[in-house]
């Protein structure tokens, strides 16, 4: 277990915190999908990587945690702050930095945007793990990363950055 | 191609526009990369927006590696909990082991494996070289282990982290280390390898322009600043 543990908790204490948005739920949240992990061991059938099962099941733990938090309205906060950023004139400046606008529109993705993004890019998932670990068809699994990219694009271009697409 | 690809912004994206995520992480078989490769090759705007796509999936790394790790709170309370577990049978335990141990079975992804052999070839080869000229170089003076100048500048050079495409060949990775002066210092997390440039400090700018230089290399599909 400590094998296990040392080598997956910091990735799925990010992906846990890209979630919930909170260190200190993020760092219970790795507790519990460990210990679940431990509890559940027998009935890890070896068919999907490592990775794939403890970030399925740190998805369901954190999306039971948001739901407790309530997270939507943060969601909408997030976004509000963008929007509102695109009429701040010192954006004129920070448009010349291009990668701290996209990081910065990369956090204010809604929770189901930011958590196909990072799996893709970030977990390096392809597109069956991830249509198993979010529970949803393959081709639901593209069709959102697509639109989550649409949506990247409209925040930045909100945000005053314009990258040729869409 | 060219109609597809931007008729898709008004309407459904195409299967291969899709993919391009994908593509960018590495993460299509054989036979989907080939597709997505010809498509780019054909179509220009597909590829405008595929180097969009690279700068998402960088920054999406980057953004990422700064999130930090938990603290050691988190292990002491999980250990704590599992201490509290009742005790299992033996027979569940064993099957505990056996389960545990075809985790490990399924640890190594195609892409960690490919690049965990591609990186031990290019170290032993870094490793004849390096050894070569120290052979050719030796004489009989000795050295203090002091920090010199010269040490402390190498610290102070720019590393980066960096995923080669998957055709890259050796031959290619020799020659673009040499070409930047580079070197590889460690591998870092899956696929990605640290590399040093030169041996001494570089300035915000040039650093930027190296990191531009080198993700607009062939044979490199991911290069981020590293400290």
């Amino acid at each position: 277990m400590q094998v296990l543990y040392g080598r997956h908790h910091v990735r799925v204490f990010r992906f846990g915190l890209r979630l919930v948005r909170d260190e200190q739920i993020a760092e219970d949240l790795i507790s519990e999908v460990f210990l679940d992990v431990w509890r559940q061991a027998g009935k890890f059938e070896g068919r999907s990587a490592v990775t794939t099962w403890l970030l399925a099941i740190t998805r369901f733990k954190a999306l039971s945690a948001l739901r407790r938090r309530k997270d939507a309205e943060l969601d909408d906060e997030a976004a509000h702050a963008i929007e509102d950023a695109s009429d701040n004139p010192e954006v004129a400046v920070t448009k010349k930095d291009t990668g701290e606008a996209l990081r910065k529109c990369l956090t204010a993705l809604s929770a189901e945007h930011r958590e196909i993004v990072d799996l893709v890019y970030y977990h390096e998932k392809s597109v069956e793990e991830v249509a198993e670990i979010v529970g949803i068809p393959e081709n639901t699994v593209k069709t959102r990363l697509f639109y989550a990219r649409k949506k990247l694009a409209e925040l930045l271009k909100a945000a005053g950055v314009e990258r040729g697409w869409p | 191609m060219m109609a597809l690809s931007k008729k898709m912004l008004e309407q459904e994206p195409s299967e291969i526009e899709m993919l391009l995520p994908w593509h960018a992480a590495g993460t299509l078989n054989a036979r989907d990369a080939r597709r997505v490769e010809e498509a780019l090759a054909r179509d220009p705007d597909l590829a405008r927006q595929y180097a969009v796509i690279r700068e998402e999936y960088a920054e999406t790394i980057g953004l990422n590696e700064t999130l930090g790790a938990p603290s050691a709170r988190a292990m002491q309370k999980l250990f704590a909990a599992i201490d509290a577990e009742p005790v299992r049978q033996p027979s569940a335990l064993s099957s505990l082991s056996s389960r545990v141990a075809a985790f490990f079975a399924g640890l190594s992804p195609r892409t960690l494996a490919w690049s965990a052999s591609l990186g031990a070839i290019a170290l032993v080869l870094q490793a004849g070289v390096i050894g070569a000229v120290l052979v050719k170089n030796q004489s009989a003076t000795y050295q203090t282990a002091s920090l010199t100048a010269d040490t402390r500048a190498a610290q102070q050079a720019p590393h980066a982290l960096v995923r080669f495409a998957p055709e890259a060949k050796i031959a290619d990775i020799t020659a673009l280390l040499d070409a930047y002066q580079a070197s590889i210092v460690d591998s870092a997390r899956e696929g990605m390898f640290r590399l040093q440039f030169g041996s001494k400090a570089m300035s915000k700018d040039e650093v930027a322009s190296l990191m531009n230089r080198l993700q607009g290399e062939k044979i490199v599909s991911l290069a981020v600043p590293a400290q």
